[in-house]
């Protein structure tokens, strides 16, 4: 354990001490802003539609749902955008050490691949966290000006983490299999598109193969938690994912040192 | 402390170590020599536990390498090649995180920073970020990150490349002064290091053993017939004939002439009185000896025999 401590630290630590933390926080916070901008400005413009319509009609306004028309979309957003910051964060995490050779320095050192592993994701998954968290003021300023449910903001996001814990895994996965950054970024980014896209090919397939494109799709799992709806089957999904591909950059470490 | 059995390396089809077996006594330094990609490297890596064997045990004070990798891990300081180097990170920050890896507690941390830093002379630079240091800085960064848990074992992988002359004389230093506490292996390819440093030589050569001794000893064992250099003042050709009739020397290898003074390198068998002989029928013949060297046998006439002795073998 103190090992995955010590080895989460200096891992958290580097984020801050190069400018990619900054860099990644500031740009997902920029582009999920641009999307918060868009979505109340036009759920604004159809609200004042409807007042105005009614108005006309010397009716009483009917009611719109924020939950539905900007905290829903919001999140389907987000969780998009993250795909493309994940790789970001997570291309140094093995790729560095590698080419610098401090990952001969870790494998030397009394520790086992695992706690390597695992301190490895943790620092990268922890950075996505404080990033995804970073967006509560878009709910927040809904909060204040409208009367949306809570509950299901608070499930988004578990959702959004969920997701997270998926997809940083797939990155810390691919990273352990090259030293070269940009190869590690744009592997992780293609993996996650694949993910992504892999729910469209559901469309065009039928029986098995349809469900089963279905459940791979990365985001189709998150359409639920969007909606506010809690189901531990999605959970399950993400942290199998998860546990895969720490298992597999666990076997990629370890096979490193038979070939090499 | 260090024993290796029969250690043999692949990859793929590549023969990287081919059965090679020695041991390393507590407080000793042995050097390990050899050309470029002679397996040095990855017989290290080995005994640290970084890659496994294909073949052959190792143990460290007792312990198995592939059964108790952790433990022997333990009691190994490794400096690789390139030291291992956060670059981000500044000294004091970078040794605490090696003193934690190498499971120090916390209290005992900066009491072993202070003591590395000391030990390697880089106190002056605890607080500065790595990238910004020299070359020997860093190297001593590396060798600091080595020693911070004290380990009984330490293996450096050609310790003093890259540095200027000044700084190679003080990682040498260095080096000398941990041993006793430490037992070190050390690799490299610069044959005066070892001379000046081990206590014992192995000379590795395409993944094989060709010799294992002491210094003196390997410089010595090529001792028994060996090239001397004579100057006189006399004729050449005279000169020569007399030489060629000495009991003991084999052969004139090379001979110069000019202002009146002949320059002979003779191959010669010490066993005989050549020396003696030599100068007692120059001052018969009247001509003045103003030179007799003999060129002893360095380690690098060692090391480029046994290059090309196993080269003859093998063709």
């Amino acid at each position: 354990m103190n090992n995955i401590i010590t080895i989460f630290n200096r891992e958290f630590k580097s984020y801050f001490s190069s400018p990619i933390a900054y860099v990644v926080i500031g740009l997902f916070l920029v582009l999920t802003g641009v999307f918060f901008y868009l979505l109340t400005s036009s759920f604004l413009q159809y609200a004042a539609n409807l007042q105005w319509q009614a108005a006309r009609m010397r009716q009483p306004a009917p009611p719109v749902n924020v939950n539905h028309m900007i905290i829903r979309p919001l999140f389907s957003n987000i969780s998009v955008i993250t795909l493309f910051v994940v790789p970001m964060i997570t291309m140094r995490s093995f790729s560095d050490d590698k080419k610098t050779g401090t990952l001969e320095l870790l494998l030397t050192s009394p520790v086992t691949t695992t706690h390597i592993v695992i301190g490895k994701f943790l620092a990268a998954f922890a950075l996505y966290v404080i990033m995804a968290l970073l967006t509560w003021v878009y709910p927040l300023v809904i909060i204040l000006f409208g009367d949306p449910d809570i509950l299901p903001v608070a499930i988004a996001y578990i959702g959004i983490i969920g997701m997270g814990a998926a997809s940083v895994g797939i990155g810390v996965w691919i990273s352990s299999m090259t030293e070269n950054q940009i190869i590690s970024a744009m592997g992780t980014f293609v993996a996650l598109l694949f993910l992504w896209l892999v729910g469209w090919f559901a469309n065009f397939s039928s029986g098995a193969m349809s469900g089963f494109f279905q459940y791979l799709s990365i985001v189709e799992h998150f359409e639920d938690f969007s909606k506010g709806i809690f189901d531990t089957g999605h959970l399950m999904y993400y942290v199998s994912i998860c546990g895969i591909t720490l298992f597999l950059a666990h076997q990629s470490i370890e096979s490193l040192r038979w070939r090499s | 402390m260090i024993e290796i059995r029969n250690l043999t390396k692949r990859y793929g089809s590549f023969l990287a170590v081919d059965d090679i077996s020695f041991n390393v006594e507590q407080g000793k330094i042995l050097g390990f020599l050899g050309p470029n990609g002679a397996g040095k490297t990855t017989t290290m890596r080995i005994v640290t536990g970084f890659m496994p064997a294909t073949n052959g045990t190792i143990e460290v004070s007792g312990y198995n390498v592939q059964n108790d990798p952790i433990e022997v891990k333990r009691r190994i300081g490794y400096l690789p090649e390139t030291p291992p180097l956060y670059v981000d990170m500044t000294v004091e920050e970078y040794l605490g995180f090696a003193a934690k890896i190498k499971q120090i507690s916390s209290r005992e941390v900066t009491n072993k920073i202070n003591l590395a830093c000391e030990k390697v002379a880089i106190t002056d630079v605890k607080k500065k970020v790595i990238k910004t240091l020299s070359k020997g800085y860093k190297q001593r960064v590396g060798l600091a990150q080595a020693i911070i848990h004290d380990p009984e074992v330490l293996i450096l992988d050609e310790p003093t490349i890259g540095l200027d002359p000044i700084q190679i004389r003080e990682v040498r230093e260095l080096i000398k002064s941990l041993a006793g506490n430490h037992t070190i292996v050390l690799s490299t390819h610069i044959l005066p290091e070892v001379g000046m440093t081990c206590d014992e030589v192995v000379i590795i050569r395409k993944g094989k053993i060709i010799a294992k001794d002491t210094p003196d000893g390997l410089a010595r064992s090529l001792q028994g017939s060996e090239k001397m250099t004579v100057v006189v003042e006399g004729p050449l050709d005279d000169i020569c004939s007399v030489v060629n009739e000495t009991k003991g020397v084999s052969e004139i290898l090379d001979s110069y002439s000019g202002n009146g003074q002949t320059s002979l390198i003779l191959k010669c068998d010490f066993k005989h009185q050549v020396r003696q002989a030599l100068s007692r029928s120059f001052s018969e013949k009247d001509w003045s000896l103003l030179e007799m060297k003999v060129e002893e046998a360095t380690l690098e006439d060692v090391f480029i025999r046994m290059m090309s002795e196993s080269e003859g073998a093998k063709s």
